[in-house]
């Protein structure tokens, strides 16, 4: 009973960290149709601007410090996604394609920028002690940074949601959503919500960034990239586009990935995501939810 | 009138080929683009190089660029040519010719089942899906089941069983011509494939599916046909890389692979005669050169701000790649053409489906 608990429930933070990555991608294919390929690059980005504020503010105790090195890769997450909208994506506005291919080489272009400053080796990160200890529930040990990724993506879910419902860019990026040639006919300029869209997502990335060096306790430079294929097939089984499929698929991929690595032999989640990936798509081409969040 | 113009078409590829197979003959020194004189050792295993991943560029464009596919999966197929070679004659101690025809035959049956099973999907469904299935290769190859891919350290090939002239540096130029063949019947086969009736039916399906539809043909079943055709060129291009790299790394199976096939083939141009060699070769040329260049005396002589990024090749074909998006649509073999391409507008229409 115990191992299942603790089977679930790092399951659920796994999930967590999927959604972080996966609900900026959701975003930006459904308002703009373009499939993020430097979404593992905004992650990286975050969690390395997070990992240099650390090791330069030496004279701080740790818990400041690690809020102060998060504070720094949120923005600077979120700055350079909104700076890649701009600059790269918006003259190609209309040409899904190049925008996709843009987003390909900057993704290839930036993890190799990272390994040339900082080298390809791991390095690592301090963290409260906190979240190094566990907490006994039901009998199972769960590591407490797992708590930390449930309550963060949580909390995420639930102010993205808000924002979507409750805010007039909200309204604009869902009326985009289902059709963007009737918000743009109304006169609205929908391009400020792809750049808002795009920072919103480069912030949670980054913060997805920040919480996989708690999670690995180290930062490389190759990680963007691993968990950014794991966050497209979650994207894909949720539906493109739909926030509440994301969340879903999170919890599943994450769930079935922790089940499968231990009921079975580990390396095997890894592969039953994949199948379950491909098993969603043909029984339901559209992914599980196909309706806005 | 028709016979001058097939010659015309086929004395600039053929004269090409007769001029690459006799670089081995001569010890010219190229200064900067080569190392040493073009008959050196190194240098032809890069040029060997350079023209595998041009004919594996090429197999990926008849997909990509000639009928409007985006598959993010065919690092599998280059990674069925090299792993299952490797592993037949190194664990299972099989000759090299029963290998080959082992390799050749999943080179056919697994892209018969997974594009099966992958093309019932379209769009950017296709895409995750061809992505899925490489991932779960990668997966398997780093997993090293039954110690047969060697996980991430990877696999060298039983050097015994492989035929005594491709083996040892002063074969390399066998090897040379090993791929150069393997280049030149990947470039005859595509042009023939793309000019014959499903050829034609491949780029109508890019253009537009739903009217070959309605014309009555069943674009599934030839979209199965070219995503065979470019799967089993991959893999006969994977045997060809396993055989000059002497064994099986787990970098050829991962979605960078087919990342990297895609910037080599807009680079070169979608679609074109030219465009994927081209891309292919030039990329690999350069990400060899490039890492050479980074530590020679002009580039260690920048300030670090400059230095640093240009020590990783990556980082410079990447930026390279998004200038060529940007400024050159149609890839290099289109500069000096105004207009846009079709291609790229058509498939873009494609994927908003």
């Amino acid at each position: 009973m115990s191992t299942f608990v603790l089977l679930s429930i790092t399951g659920l933070g796994l999930g967590a960290l999927y959604f972080l990555i996966a609900s900026g991608l959701s975003l930006i294919y459904g308002l703009m149709g373009v499939l993020n390929f430097a979404h593992g690059a905004f992650l990286t980005v975050g969690a390395y601007a997070t990992w240099f504020t650390e090791s330069k503010l030496t004279g701080i105790s740790v818990l400041p410090r690690f809020l102060l090195g998060a504070l720094v890769g949120l923005v600077v997450g979120a700055v350079f996604a909104a700076l890649v909208e701009l600059v790269l994506i918006r003259p190609l506005y209309k040409r899904h394609i190049e925008q996709v291919l843009v987003t390909v080489g900057l993704g290839l272009a930036t993890t190799a920028l990272v390994v040339a400053i900082w080298g390809n080796d791991a390095r690592t990160v301090p963290a409260p002690a906190w979240l190094g200890k566990t907490t006994t529930v039901l009998g199972a040990h769960i590591p407490n940074d797992r708590w930390i990724l449930i309550v963060t993506a949580g909390a995420v879910l639930i102010a993205l949601n808000a924002f979507l419902r409750g805010t007039r860019y909200g309204l604009i990026i869902r009326a985009g959503v289902e059709n963007r040639a009737m918000v743009t006919a109304l006169g609205i300029d929908v391009r400020r919500a792809f750049t808002l869209v795009f920072a919103l997502g480069g912030m949670a990335a980054a913060l997805a960034g920040v919480l996989s060096n708690v999670y690995f306790s180290t930062v490389d430079p190759g990680r963007g990239t691993s968990l950014l294929i794991f966050a497209f097939i979650v994207v894909v089984i949720g539906g493109l586009g739909s926030l509440r499929g994301t969340a879903l698929a999170a919890v599943v991929v994450g769930l079935v990935q922790q089940y499968a690595n231990y009921y079975a032999s580990s390396g095997l989640g890894d592969l039953s995501v994949v199948l379950l990936l491909g098993l969603v798509l043909l029984a339901r081409p559209g992914g599980l939810s196909r309706s806005f969040a | 009138m028709s016979e001058l113009r097939s010659i015309k078409r086929w004395a600039v590829p053929v004269s090409l080929l007769v001029v690459l197979a006799l670089v081995p003959r001569f010890s010219i020194d190229v200064p900067y683009v080569f190392k040493g004189p073009i008959n050196t050792p190194g240098t032809l295993q890069l040029l060997a190089l350079c023209l595998v991943f041009g004919g594996i560029a090429m197999s990926y464009d008849l997909l990509f660029g000639y009928t409007g596919l985006l598959s993010f999966g065919h690092a599998l197929y280059f990674a069925v040519g090299v792993y299952i070679t490797a592993i037949a004659v190194t664990k299972w101690h099989w000759s090299f010719i029963v290998a080959i025809g082992f390799t050749a035959l999943v080179g056919i049956v697994l892209p018969l089942v997974l594009g099966a099973v992958s093309l019932r999907v379209g769009g950017i469904a296709f895409a995750m899906v061809t992505l899925a299935f490489a991932q779960a290769g990668s997966i398997l190859a780093f997993k090293n089941p039954y110690g047969w891919t060697g996980g991430e350290e990877g696999l060298g090939a039983d050097y015994t069983k492989l035929p005594a002239g491709l083996v040892g540096i002063f074969n390399t130029k066998h090897l040379y011509w090993v791929a150069l063949g393997f280049a030149a019947v990947t470039f005859a086969v595509v042009q023939w494939a793309v000019s014959s009736s499903p050829g034609h039916i491949w780029q109508a399906i890019r253009e537009n599916e739903l009217r070959v539809e309605v014309l009555g043909l069943r674009p599934y079943a030839y979209k199965l046909m070219v995503f065979v055709l470019a799967s089993f060129i991959a893999t006969a291009g994977g045997v060809v890389y396993l055989l000059l790299l002497g064994g099986a790394t787990p970098e050829v199976t991962s979605a960078n692979f087919t990342l990297t096939l895609l910037v080599m083939v807009v680079i070169g141009g979608t679609g074109t005669r030219w465009g994927a060699l081209i891309g292919g070769v030039i990329y690999t040329w350069a990400n060899e050169r490039l890492g050479d260049a980074s530590s020679s005396h002009a580039i260690s002589s920048l300030p670090s701000v400059l230095r640093t990024p240009l020590q990783q090749p990556l980082f410079v074909l990447g930026v390279l790649f998004i200038l060529v998006v940007f400024f050159v649509p149609g890839g290099l073999v289109r500069i000096g053409r105004v207009r846009r391409p079709k291609t790229l507008q058509r498939l873009q229409d494609a994927m908003q489906r």
